[in-house]
């Protein structure tokens, strides 16, 4: 596996995250970002890509998709590398007391500056708080489709009712031998010809809709075999079932973060607002994910911790080298050379 | 009680009750009330009526705002959703909310 170098290493490709690749190429230091999302932008392209935000200086309003759109756009020139849908998982120090992180799917990643803009943490699949749901982990419970030939002449289960847990359904509908999906109540949010789609499968009986109800308990020894779902008016039924897919959406989570011996309160990464540094030297939080005396979670505050904290950056990486501070009004802005072109 | 201030009782997840006043006068939200007294309601998009981890019961008779269907479309995403189920966050503080009760929902991990 080759190894990827940097001199920022940046977990997290949200707003602040994007912004500090300019900061920091300012510098003329170079970024690597890393999400466990697709796309960047963190939760403004995945939670909220059309509301309007108003507290970005100079932009009486602008759409969340839209900023990213435009960070994007502005940290061009500084040439920033992506590695996207790999969540950051552990790090270690080489020999020449750089860092070097691997991702859920081994991408090593060196560099001598970790910057930690993570929001609040990496999204992952919403588990519903049954009690034994832990037991029946990959078998029988999936919280994502990776292989849908995995379900096929299965009896399978979805549960939710927006666009996934609609299309999935349309998707496995031909290929499993039993397919119900749980709703709780008759309407869908999803797409409106997914719905149509949903409830034609259900009439003509390729699928069992049971809406106004949640599925509540799950039973089966060593693997899942049935679920109990608990009607609204109609009270508790048992259906039995090789597979349960709960599709209820993504939260975000701390995750791996947590174990890397950085010092944390509430969930929060605790830094120096000095520089936004934490008590490990070399790495830093910025934006959502730290914590500090008055700490506002603002992108516009994220946008300055980010800029503060490139500057200490440079200091941590080159400690011989007199850093000049300058205008972009002045010098402009001068990309790098592309890497991969 | 003083003008502008209501009491509500929020019930944690233990069934331990916390009795809390509320300003009125604040354009508060349930969801923003639990967080400052630092019950554990996470309120994840802040306030948007976009994560459902504000999820929670409503138990006293109180007459409320209905849900909006983009409330509905988010309690979607909830565990255990009842006819009593509400984001916090889409309950803003008001004079006639005194004596509310509520209970936060299950989260998931």
């Amino acid at each position: 596996m080759t190894m990827n170098k940097t001199d920022i290493l940046i977990i997290g490709a949200g707003p602040v995250g994007l912004f500090t690749v300019f900061e920091a190429g300012l510098l003329k230091l170079k970024c690597h970002l890393v999400d466990s999302l697709p796309q960047p932008g963190g939760q403004l392209t995945e939670i909220y890509p059309k509301k309007p935000i108003y507290d970005i200086p100079g932009y009486p309003s602008v759409l969340a998709g839209e900023l990213i759109d435009n960070l994007m756009e502005q940290i061009k020139p500084f040439d920033p590398q992506f590695t996207l849908g790999e969540r950051a998982e552990t790090i270690e120090k080489d020999a020449d007391g750089d860092f070097v992180l691997t991702t859920s799917r081994g991408t090593k990643i060196k560099a001598p500056v970790i910057a930690i803009a993570g929001g609040l943490g990496c999204f992952e699949p919403r588990k519903p708080p049954i009690s034994n749901i832990a037991e029946f982990e990959d078998k029988g419970i999936e919280y994502i489709i990776k292989d849908p030939e995995f379900y096929r002449g299965k009896k399978v289960v979805i549960a939710g009712g927006g666009d996934s847990a609609l299309d999935w359904t349309i998707f496995l509908a031909e290929m499993t031998s039993e397919l119900t999906l749980v709703h709780r109540r008759t309407q869908f949010r999803g797409a409106l010809d997914s719905v149509e789609k949903v409830m034609e499968l259900a009439k003509a009986g390729k699928i069992n809709l049971v809406t106004e109800a949640q599925v509540t308990g799950l039973k089966g020894n060593d693997k899942l075999e049935s679920i109990e779902i608990k009607h609204k008016t109609e009270g508790v039924v048992n259906i039995n079932t090789d597979h349960f897919v709960p599709l209820f959406g993504l939260s975000p989570k701390l995750g791996p973060i947590a174990e890397w011996g950085l010092n944390i309160t509430k969930n929060a990464i605790e830094v120096d607002t000095k520089d936004y540094s934490t008590n490990i030297p070399g790495i830093y939080a910025i934006g959502d994910i730290n914590t500090y005396e008055g700490k506002l979670k603002l992108i516009l505050c994220g946008f300055h911790e980010g800029t503060m904290m490139v500057q200490s950056a440079f200091k941590h990486i080159y400690p011989d080298k007199k850093l000049s501070f300058k205008y972009t009004t002045v010098t402009g802005v001068t990309g790098f050379e592309k890497e991969n072109a | 009680m003083s003008e502008g201030m209501i009491k509500v009782t929020v019930i944690d997840r233990e069934d331990k009750a916390h009795e809390l006043e509320a300003p009125t006068d604040m354009n508060m939200n349930i969801m923003e009330l639990c967080k400052a007294y630092e019950l554990p309601v996470e309120g994840t998009c802040g306030g948007m009526a976009l994560c459902s981890t504000c999820h929670c019961y409503v138990q006293s008779e109180h007459e409320l705002a209905e849900a909006t269907e983009d409330e509905e479309d988010m309690l979607d995403q909830a565990f255990f959703v009842e006819d009593n189920s509400r984001l916090g966050c889409q309950l803003h503080l008001k004079d006639e909310m005194d004596g509310l009760v509520i209970k936060l929902a299950p989260v998931g991990n």
